[in-house]
């Protein structure tokens, strides 16, 4: 038998290996490719050829990115997951599963019966790709984040499913201070939880569990994190020796079943298909020639403010910061907006320190010839640094960004700054923010992205920019979200793309995702005539040029598009028109302290992950809460719908008017049991059950009910529904009641009354995926509530059925229930009179939350109630409103019920002068994809402000508090006008 | 040049002017079904051009022109439409756009709203949009469709049905390549012709040409060892439409696999089905469930019909509806009827218990309705069935072929691997049974 080798070529990788007739390892290597995989696997191989030189050998290639290099060189190809069974079944033959990370692939195997494979879907999230992209973002490496996760305290929940959303949740926790150490570990733990979560789809992980993989290989923490998690002892988590190169050795021992080769034929083939290159989508150049970018540089570098020299300048300045989420920024100007010093850097994951050294500078700089009277923070760090450095004044970014552009511009009528991490675009009317867009998470970390991809490439941000500028063909790269084109660059990494060619289609991509994802514009003239852009991306020459070819027109790009927000906020601090500012002065800065300490409040269910910072002198600034009890004062007690229907709603249990004879009826606290809980709660005390209700949802009960979950992309609010009815047979009920409804209550507002398929269906999903079921009876037979004799009839059949119950006695509780139910309608309609007439009293505008039912609960919606009301707003929900207008046809199929009731909301609020509204969305929405478009349709020409708030099962206030803050700002904006 | 005419909600109605002098476009799902029924629209006087274009500006029109969280076949097919307009083929002042339109809660019955609404944004808004439904929904002046059309349109789909169901078992085998391609186009003229003459249009004929298809098929001279098979389910469009599943079939057939696809006619009876079950589980007019109960047997006896020539000819044929009705029984509930509802889960208990226990479960990323149908019955599926070999594929415009493949070939290797287990196990059976005798 001969010499057997398996090549195994990943997403970044590439692992070399040679067995011997015994399945001795000869010979293993694990590179990089930098996205050279052919020529690093040829490079291998000829390292070795000497031992190799003229013998016949097997060969296979494996990996996700090995494809393309095994048809091109005529070479045979394993599936990965395939490989590492086999390596499995051969090495370590009591397995019972396998969990392994990749570059950007997540599998399990299940061994023992049935082999069972599982690989992560379209999403990389959770990954090695998704390690190296957190660790950027922290500015470590990898190792040095191996190394700080090892000194935790405190596991933060982070989202796991994708590296964007993860972004979004940690670079709060940085600004606010939360500890580098705690944060690493939080980052290994959203990996463990995506892995067990995506993929082990009802199936327990147990027995003995081997670890393969380059991240789990070489990253300790990670390790560590996953048998904590999953409980193991020494004995069943394995990691074996080679567990970086596993899927090679299992490529070779595949191998044996394919033809032998002469090594040197092989090489010379592998050798050889190095320079064909496929089929490679690719777009027009950026620029045709040199002379072409230097005139784009000319016409933009004319663009700059007068610049003033802070060693000679002596009078008044005022100083704006920007603590943006991964860089912060700072300018101090003159009263006509000379810029005497300005600042641009990476945070460092730690923004106070950052400000303060500048101070340091600033100070001294000054003199005594310079006199700060007035300084102003905007960005995520807003408060931190606020509180740090007793700034005047705190402003929302969107309002910043308006000012440094209208000093510009003062014709300025669309305004986009692309930064590190947000996108925000806003259209100016009549002088005033009129329209704010904000990317949803699931196209954001932008600016930081093209960063992650230069580093995985071995190049520096500046460099791998400059590359695309003058690139031959721009690859298509799509425009989709950022986590997506990892994959994309793959494929063209596959098909001979060059490095430049990849930048300049980043380059491109970024731009179209701003436009047709975020703007969702369909041509230039959507955004308006006099388009300035700002914020640190469009520093990057070859994104500029990709907007402006993609829009077909030229744009403002002034000089310090990267310091724009600072500038404003200079500009904010200026007009405040102070006689002395309150920041600390030159002295308190020598004694100047800060600490950071996480801890959790427990002042009520909702657990904030708080951050106490103490600076010297006593200050302290409390962030990551919801509510003002943290920091010693009262919750802000405006009226609050949601809160009101929410306790209404859990109120709703056990035996009520009934004696509970017949039972314990649990129903599950979740979805459309929202509204429908009413009914079902009278109905079933009528007949003398006892109703038992899930505990309130909490990251907890969803944990629980995790491993059981099929789809990985359904929305949060179905998947906290798992947790729910497990919790319910483990409480002992003696059955559990959760209908399938096609369709919903037909309020007659709309063109049907459907409920979504996943509100709908759901019972069906849970009865096939939760086996705790098994051990208790699970009613979920198809009802309708619509037809309220004919719903008599059916459940009566049905309750007679299943309990025996004399269909006279179920008629009767059917009668009751629907006179529960209106009496509820009537009840909430009823007190949101009240609450308006309340906040016309007192003089207080009013948000109209547009959502669905279940939105109402505090873990789905992760206290935006509070937040809203605590900036002094009354809130009330669509349902409150929906009735006040009839049906009107709308240019949408208008057949879902709940969403109905949102579109007739809208349209009554659009005839409320005090009146706003904010949409929440679930991720995953797929409704919603329509809703919000036509819902924005009904607020804008209403006159309206549209306001969309994406929710998912992590909660990351910061983006909520923008935009609320941005819509307070706009709505200022818009009194004044008037 | 036509006026244009509103209704009395807005909507710009095709009128009979319309009908003279527009070219109607419209999407390709399912080339061969399509294509029949295009040439049968051709034949009652419509201008009538099925789009088969294939290229990236679709998908790029669509991102731009749909909400990109929409459903990838609603991106994909406007996008399709709105490249047609604007590729400077047609006159776009003399072009109406046709859509299929199902009714019901998933968001594919808003593709059609969805269009117009692209259309506005687009600047094209004088373009009338025809709905193609059996619901009654929209009516057009210039489009209707009378019993005789209908009757021809449920022929059509039919036809099409045995014409791909036949051709997928005999292409893998062909000896000549090309000749199943060639074999379809044939056999599309021949009924086309018989059309024309009025004939094929009753049910005894119809079992004639039946017979006659699937000699045709036998005909095709075929080799080679039975390759391993894979069925194709999924939500419709993604399932059927080689735009929407980055060809699907023809990457199955360069795999080495013959692909099993569930054919059309299911899919209708079912919808049809539907609103009897509305009528047991809610209440309603039985006149209603009745007229669709004799709307459906009818369907169901030609489906029948087709069942026994393919079984007289020598093919495998597939189950009928009503055995998908059985199989189903323990899985889902027949109210379960949102986008392909329990019909999916049915169509995959159908490919395992007809030996073809290898599938490829299609959808766009985020469709509501598979969470629970697809990828929410698998794990129950696995559990009933060990051997069952199920993958999902997520399809949208960010997805990337190089994903999909290596997810289906690690299916592919799977099933290869269970094979070869299968024949190991029968070889040892038959070996046992050597010594015991």
């Amino acid at each position: 038998m001969s010499l057997r080798i398996g090549i195994d070529i990943g997403s970044t990788t590439v692992k070399v290996v040679v067995l011997d007739e015994g399945n001795q390892l000869l010979f293993r290597s694990y590179e990089r490719h930098y996205s050279k995989a052919r020529e690093r696997a040829a490079e291998t191989l000829r390292s070795i050829e000497e031992k190799l030189r003229g013998q016949q050998v097997r060969i296979a290639i494996t990996g996700s990115a090995g494809l393309g290099v095994a048809k091109a060189a005529g070479i045979d190809f394993v599936q990965e997951v395939y490989a590492t069974a086999a390596a499995v079944n051969t090495f370590i033959p009591d397995t019972d599963a396998v969990i392994e990370l990749g570059g950007e692939d997540a599998k399990i195997i299940f061994f023992g019966g049935a082999l069972e494979e599982r690989m992560n879907g379209s999403c990389a999230g959770g990954t090695g790709a998704f390690i190296d992209q957190m660790a950027t973002l922290m500015n470590v490496t990898v190792d040095e984040l191996d190394a700080l996760s090892m000194k935790h305290e405190k596991i933060y929940p982070i989202a796991s499913r994708c590296g964007v959303f993860a972004k979004s949740d940690i670079q709060p926790i940085l600004n606010q201070g939360g500890r580098k150490e705690d944060v690493a570990a939080s980052i290994f733990q959203a990996v463990v939880d995506q892995t067990v979560a995506g993929l082990t789809q009802g199936r327990e992980l147990k027995g003995k569990i081997v670890f393969l993989g380059g991240p789990l290989h070489f990253i300790a923490g990670l390790r560590q994190r996953f048998v904590e998690t999953l409980k193991l002892d020494e004995e069943h988590a394995i990691f074996p020796e080679d567990g970086d190169c596993f899927a090679g050795i299992g490529a070779a021992l595949c191998a044996t079943d394919f033809d032998e080769c002469s090594f040197d034929d092989m090489l010379e083939r592998l050798e050889k298909s190095v320079d064909s290159v496929g089929l490679v989508d690719t777009m027009e150049p950026l620029f045709s020639s040199q002379a072409d970018y230097d005139a784009f540089l000319a016409r933009h570098n004319a663009m700059h403010p007068p610049e003033v020299d802070i060693h000679t300048y002596s009078g008044d300045a005022w100083l704006g910061i920007d603590a943006g989420s991964t860089t912060t920024k700072m300018a101090l100007i003159t009263a006509d907006g000379g810029l005497l010093y300005t600042y641009y850097q990476s945070n460092l994951g730690n923004p106070v320190a950052v400000v303060l050294d500048q101070m340091r500078k600033i100070y001294p700089l000054c003199g005594d010839r310079i006199t700060i009277k007035g300084a102003a923070v905007t960005g995520y760090g807003e408060d931190l640094i606020k509180n740090a450095f007793n700034c005047d004044a705190g402003l929302v970014e969107t309002v910043a960004h308006y000012k440094a552009a209208a000093h510009f511009n003062p014709d300025v009528d669309f305004i986009i700054d692309i930064g590190g991490q947000d996108m925000k675009c806003f259209k100016i009317r009549n002088g005033a923010v009129d329209s704010i867009m904000l990317n949803e998470a699931c196209s954001s970390g932008c600016g930081s992205f093209i960063e992650t991809f230069a580093k995985a490439l071995g190049y520096n941000i500046a460099d791998f920019s400059k590359l695309g500028l003058l690139a031959k063909h721009p690859v298509n790269l799509g425009s989709r979200c950022t986590v997506f084109m990892n994959s994309s660059v793959k494929q063209a990494q596959k098909d001979g793309a060059s490095v430049e060619d990849i930048s300049a289609g980043l380059s491109i991509s970024i731009v179209k995702n701003a436009v047709y994802k975020v703007i969702r514009a369909a041509s230039a003239d959507d955004l308006g005539q006099h388009i300035v852009v700002q914020g640190g991306t469009f520093h990057n020459d070859a994104v500029l040029r990709a907007f402006e070819l993609e829009l077909g027109r030229n744009v403002t790009r002034p000089t310090i598009s990267g310091i724009m927000g600072a500038f404003g906020a200079a500009l904010f601090a200026r007009d405040l028109h102070l006689d002395k500012s309150a920041i600390l002065p030159e002295a308190a800065l020598a004694t100047f302290s800060h600490t950071a300490k996480p801890t959790t409040c427990n002042l009520c269910t909702n657990h904030c992950s708080l951050t106490v910072n103490t600076f010297d002198g006593g200050r302290r600034f409390i962030s990551g809460n919801r509510c003002s009890r943290p920091l010693g004062k009262p919750k802000a007690e405006n009226p609050d719908l949601m809160v009101y229907k929410y306790k209404k709603l859990r109120a709703l249990e056990g035996k009520g008017s009934g004696t509970g004879v017949r039972g314990k009826m649990g129903i599950p606290f979740g979805l459309n049991m929202y509204e429908n809980l009413p009914f079902w709660f009278t109905f079933f005390t009528h007949l003398n059950f006892e109703v038992v209700l899930s505990p309130e949802s909490s990251r907890k009960l969803y944990l629980k009910g995790q491993h059981t979950i099929p789809s990985d992309t359904v929305c949060y609010p179905a998947k906290l529904l798992h947790g729910h009815v497990e919790a319910l047979v483990e409480a002992g009920v003696d059955a559990i009641w959760y209908p399938c409804m096609s369709y919903n209550n037909d309020e007659g507002i709309g063109d049907n009354h459907y409920n979504c398929p996943v509100v709908a269906y759901y019972p069906e999903l849970l009865a096939a995926n939760v086996p705790l079921l098994k051990q208790t009876k699970f009613l979920n037979p198809y009802v309708g509530l619509w037809r309220h004799k004919d719903f008599g009839k059916r459940i009566s059949k049905l309750l007679g059925e299943e309990f025996n119950i004399p269909r006279r006695e179920v008629e009767s509780a059917v009668k009751a229930a629907y006179a529960a139910y209106e009496a509820y309608v009537h009840d909430i309609r009823e007190t949101g009179k009240l609450y308006i007439e309340y906040a016309r009293a007192n003089h207080m505008p009013i948000i109209v939350a547009c959502g669905r039912p279940y939105h109402i609960d505090p873990e789905i919606n992760h206290g935006i109630n509070d937040l809203i009301t605590s900036f002094g707003f009354v809130l009330v929900t669509e349902d409150a409103l929906s009735y006040l207008e009839g049906y009107a046809p709308r240019k949408v199929l208008n057949q879902w019920t709940f969403q109905s009731r949102m579109y007739n909301a809208a349209r009554y609020v659009c005839t409320q002068p005090d009146m706003q509204v904010v949409q929440l969305v679930s991720f995953g929405c797929g409704t919603d994809a329509i809703t919000t478009d036509e819902l924005r349709d009904i607020l804008e020409s209403g006159g309206k402000l549209y306001t969309q708030l994406k929710i998912d099962d992590i909660s990351n206030l910061g983006a909520v508090r923008i935009r609320v803050r941005s819509l307070m700002a706009a709505m200022d904006a818009r009194q004044a006008r008037q | 040049m036509a006026e244009l005419v509103y209704d009395k909600t807005g909507r710009l109605l095709f009128t009979k002017e319309m009908k003279e002098e527009y070219t109607i476009l419209f999407p390709t799902m399912l080339p061969v079904h399509f294509g029949l029924i295009a040439k049968i629209f051709q034949m009652e006087g419509y201008k009538l051009e099925m789009l088969t274009t294939n290229h990236r500006n679709i998908v790029d029109e669509g991102l731009k022109y749909v909400h990109n969280d929409t459903c990838y076949p609603a991106l994909l097919v406007i996008g399709q439409l709105i490249d047609a307009v604007k590729s400077g083929k047609y006159d776009p002042h003399k072009v109406a756009l046709l859509i299929t339109q199902t009714g019901g809660g998933c968001r594919a019955s808003n593709y059609i709203h969805l269009l117009r609404k692209a259309l506005v944004k687009a600047g094209l808004e004088y373009i009338p949009v025809i709905s193609l439904n059996l619901s009654g929904l929209e009516h057009n002046p210039g489009f209707k469709l009378d019993l005789s059309s209908l009757r021809k349109a449920v022929f059509a789909l039919v036809y099409g049905d045995i014409i791909v169901q036949c051709a997928n078992q005999v292409r893998p085998y062909e000896v000549n390549p090309g000749q199943t391609e060639r074999t379809i186009k044939r056999m599309e003229g021949f009924l086309l012709g018989q059309m024309k003459r009025g004939r094929g249009l009753n049910f005894k004929s119809m079992v004639k040409h039946f017979d006659h298809i699937v000699a045709a098929f036998k005909a095709v001279p075929v080799h080679g060892e039975p390759k391993v098979r894979v069925g194709v389910v999924g939500e419709i469009y993604i399932k059927y439409s080689p735009l929407g599943n980055n060809n699907l079939e023809q990457f199955l057939l360069d795999e080495g696999a013959e692909p099993v696809v569930p054919g059309l006619t299911d899919f209708i009876i079912f919808k049809i089905y539907n609103r009897e079950v509305d009528v047991d589980i809610y209440g309603g007019k039985w006149a209603k469930k009745a007229a669709c109960g004799a709307f459906r047997h009818y369907v169901e006896k030609c489906e029948q019909a087709m069942v026994d020539a393919m079984k007289r000819g020598g093919f495998r044929a597939p189950g009928t509806f009503s055995d998908l009705r059985r199989l189903i029984q323990g899985y889902l509930g027949e109210g379960n009827k949102m986008g392909e509802g329990w019909l999916l889960t049915a169509e995959m208990l159908e490919l395992i218990h007809s030996g073809t226990p290898n599938i490829v479960c299609t959808q766009p990323f985020g469709c509501l309705p598979n969470h629970i149908v697809g990828k929410g019955m698998i794990r129950k599926l696995k559990d009933d069935y060990p051997n069952s070999n199920i993958v999902a594929i997520d399809y949208d415009p960010g997805a990337t072929k190089i994903n999909q493949e290596n997810r289906i070939k690690l299916m592919l290797a799977n099933a290869r691997g269970l094979a070869k287990q299968e024949a190991e196990r029968q070889q040892k059976e038959q070996a046992g049974e050597a010594v015991h005798a």
